[in-house]
């Protein structure tokens, strides 16, 4: 009875937000307080939250430090590019987010069999290397326009659509996080001794939590596509892949709820900082140094926001812990 | 028929043999226990039979539901679906964890719905999955009176419950046979106590087959119905705890051979 009751609450809460964010942003629109500019930062928060939900489950969730996931990213950007500049329809526009999402997940699984047999520093530098590998192929192939990229892709992100992709990718990971599969994987991370003698095939998880995050990657990549017009090979490269992981570790590996904050604090901070071109980038670092030092598990850690009706429980707890 | 067969298991590393030529049998419902001096191979024998380490030689054949196989060089998960639960002497339990998911995870080989739908969209059957998941977690976390600490995280559980939670963890595994690695280490005279009825009451109420390694001569020689004694990698001794209590060799194992120079 519990869990039926928790799940009916959990719909509920689920479906507030939702709504509610969805109302707020499009009055903000529709009542032009959010430009065409500001759309193009909600955009890039939007996809950004769907990357690093992806990220989250590879690296918080299961514990696999991947470096490689603009990779995955452009391999979901110049397939819903090429899809769309050929068909460009809005169902040619869903084909290629699928396209991309699905092929997205292929090479996650046929990357994710060699590479995830390492650990750590040597699993980074793989997965580095393939993203590396997939962005020399984008640059050298015609079909993904060489190191020119290609050029007006059909635009049909719009706040409706980027609304829909991100709650979708939000709910399907928190889902997948909240059954027996993912308690898996996150046993995987804890211990993956311990995990593989309770019965757990961890290669088989840590490439299923790999293709997952590469499938919300290839979507992510698809809507990128398809929001600025122009692709070009260099924008996948490895800084890429570190943006979206600051997201993750900066709202705290294992917390979904800290890769949505995050994602909308970094990208509202950019935007804030662009007066200052030159010194941007240096408060950006200096900003990220401060965070690391004074809250080194990230904004939320490995919780999730609480809810409301929590709030007297975690104050309850917290002189116990203080008391350790 | 023995549930648990071991024939000729060799281990070397490198030059060092850590296990040597080992036999064992077990029969079904058996409590055994595993003793001898540190270094004597003991843990490692734990990790051949549950594939942590392939055997350099020899064979471990597992009979469970009426057939037996080999199972040596088999990866962990196997072998633990295969029927064999183990803890581990160092505590390894997910820390950061509550007490309610190291159980439930440790039940995951046995859960019914699959990643697409279940898991991803949280079908009926998900639900009625999940709800008896919790309810059997809890049954088995009610052994050690655990059961009002579920939601608390591994991590904060004092050390001899944490002991207590890595046999109801492995319990979970829905095991055949059951390895228990130093079960009572660090634990005072009493917990001890408490722990050895509560292995007794395991084994009767689950029909359970239990090898267990121990220092703690107390525990050893009070439940365990046979034992056998490793040293240096060797079988030196196997029979009844008072054939090994007055066993010439195993009391110079122990003691020392110059005890009466």
């Amino acid at each position: 009875m519990e869990i039926r009751q928790m799940r009916k609450r959990n719909t509920v809460i689920a479906l507030i937000l939702m709504i509610g964010s969805f109302a707020l942003i499009q009055a903000l629109i529709m009542g032009g307080v959010i430009r065409s500019y500001q759309q193009v930062t909600l955009a890039t928060i939007c996809i950004n939250i769907i990357l690093a939900v992806g990220l989250n489950l590879v690296t918080g969730f299961t514990g696999q430090f991947s470096l490689g996931h603009a990779g995955f990213m452009a391999i979901g950007a110049y397939a819903c590019a090429i899809i769309t500049l050929k068909n460009g329809s809005v169902a040619g526009f869903l084909l290629g987010i699928l396209a991309g999402a699905v092929l997205a997940t292929v090479f996650g699984i046929l990357i994710g069999i060699p590479t995830l047999r390492l650990k750590g520093d040597y699993l980074a530098i793989a997965t580095l290397g393939f993203a590396e590998i997939i962005r020399i192929f984008a640059q050298n192939l015609t079909i993904t326009g060489g190191a020119a990229g290609l050029n007006g892709i059909p635009k049909f992100t719009n706040w409706p659509w980027l609304w829909a992709f991100t709650c979708l990718s939000i709910l399907l990971v928190n889902a997948f996080i909240h059954s027996s599969h993912g308690r898996a994987c996150i046993a995987i991370r804890e211990d993956e001794i311990a995990a593989e003698a309770m019965g757990i095939n961890t290669t088989k998880y840590k490439v299923m939590a790999f293709a997952i995050g590469a499938f919300f990657a290839g979507i992510g990549g698809a809507l990128y596509a398809s929001t600025f017009y122009i692709l070009k090979p260099t924008t996948f490269g490895f800084m890429k892949s570190i943006d979206i992981l600051m997201i993750v570790v900066l709202g705290g590996m294992g917390s979904i709820t800290g890769s949505v904050i995050a994602a909308v604090v970094l990208a509202v901070i950019t935007t804030a900082l662009q007066s200052f071109s030159e010194l941007r980038m240096v408060l950006y670092a200096v900003m990220l140094v401060a965070i690391m030092l004074f809250r080194p598990q990230g904004l939320m850690g490995d919780r999730e926001l609480p809810l409301p009706s929590e709030w007297k429980n975690r104050r309850k707890k917290q002189p116990q812990s203080a008391a350790e | 028929m023995a549930l648990l067969t071991v024939k000729n298991l060799t281990k070397s590393f490198g030059g060092l043999t850590a296990v040597s030529d080992v036999n064992m049998a077990i029969e079904p419902g058996e409590l055994v226990g595993l003793i001898g001096p540190n270094g004597a191979g003991k843990t490692t024998l734990f990790n051949l039979l549950t594939g942590v380490y392939e055997p350099t030689t020899g064979k471990i054949l597992l009979n469970t539901n009426g057939k037996e196989r080999e199972i040596q060089g088999q990866k962990p998960y196997r072998i633990c679906g295969e029927g064999i639960a183990r803890t581990f002497q160092n505590i390894r339990l997910f820390k950061e964890l509550t007490v309610l998911d190291n159980v439930r995870i440790a039940m995951h080989q046995n859960v019914k719905y699959q990643m697409l739908p279940g898991a991803f969209f949280h079908t009926p059957g998900y639900v009625k999955e999940e709800e008896r998941l919790k309810k059997e977690a809890e049954e088995l976390l009610d052994i050690f009176q655990l059961t009002h600490k579920k939601d608390e995280k591994a991590k904060n559980l004092p050390y001899g419950e944490q002991r207590h939670l890595e046999i109801v963890r492995a319990m979970a595994t829905k095991p055949d046979l059951l390895l228990l690695d130093e079960p009572a280490a660090g634990m005072n005279p009493k917990e001890t106590a408490a722990l050895t009825q509560t292995i007794a009451q395991l084994r009767r109420d689950f029909g359970l087959t239990i090898l267990l390694i121990e220092h703690d001569m107390s525990l050893v020689m009070k439940v365990c119905e046979r034992i056998y004694v490793l040293n240096y990698g060797q079988m030196l001794a196997q029979g009844l705890p008072e054939e090994i209590r007055n066993n010439k060799l195993v009391i110079e194992a122990y003691l020392g051979e110059d005890m009466n120079a």
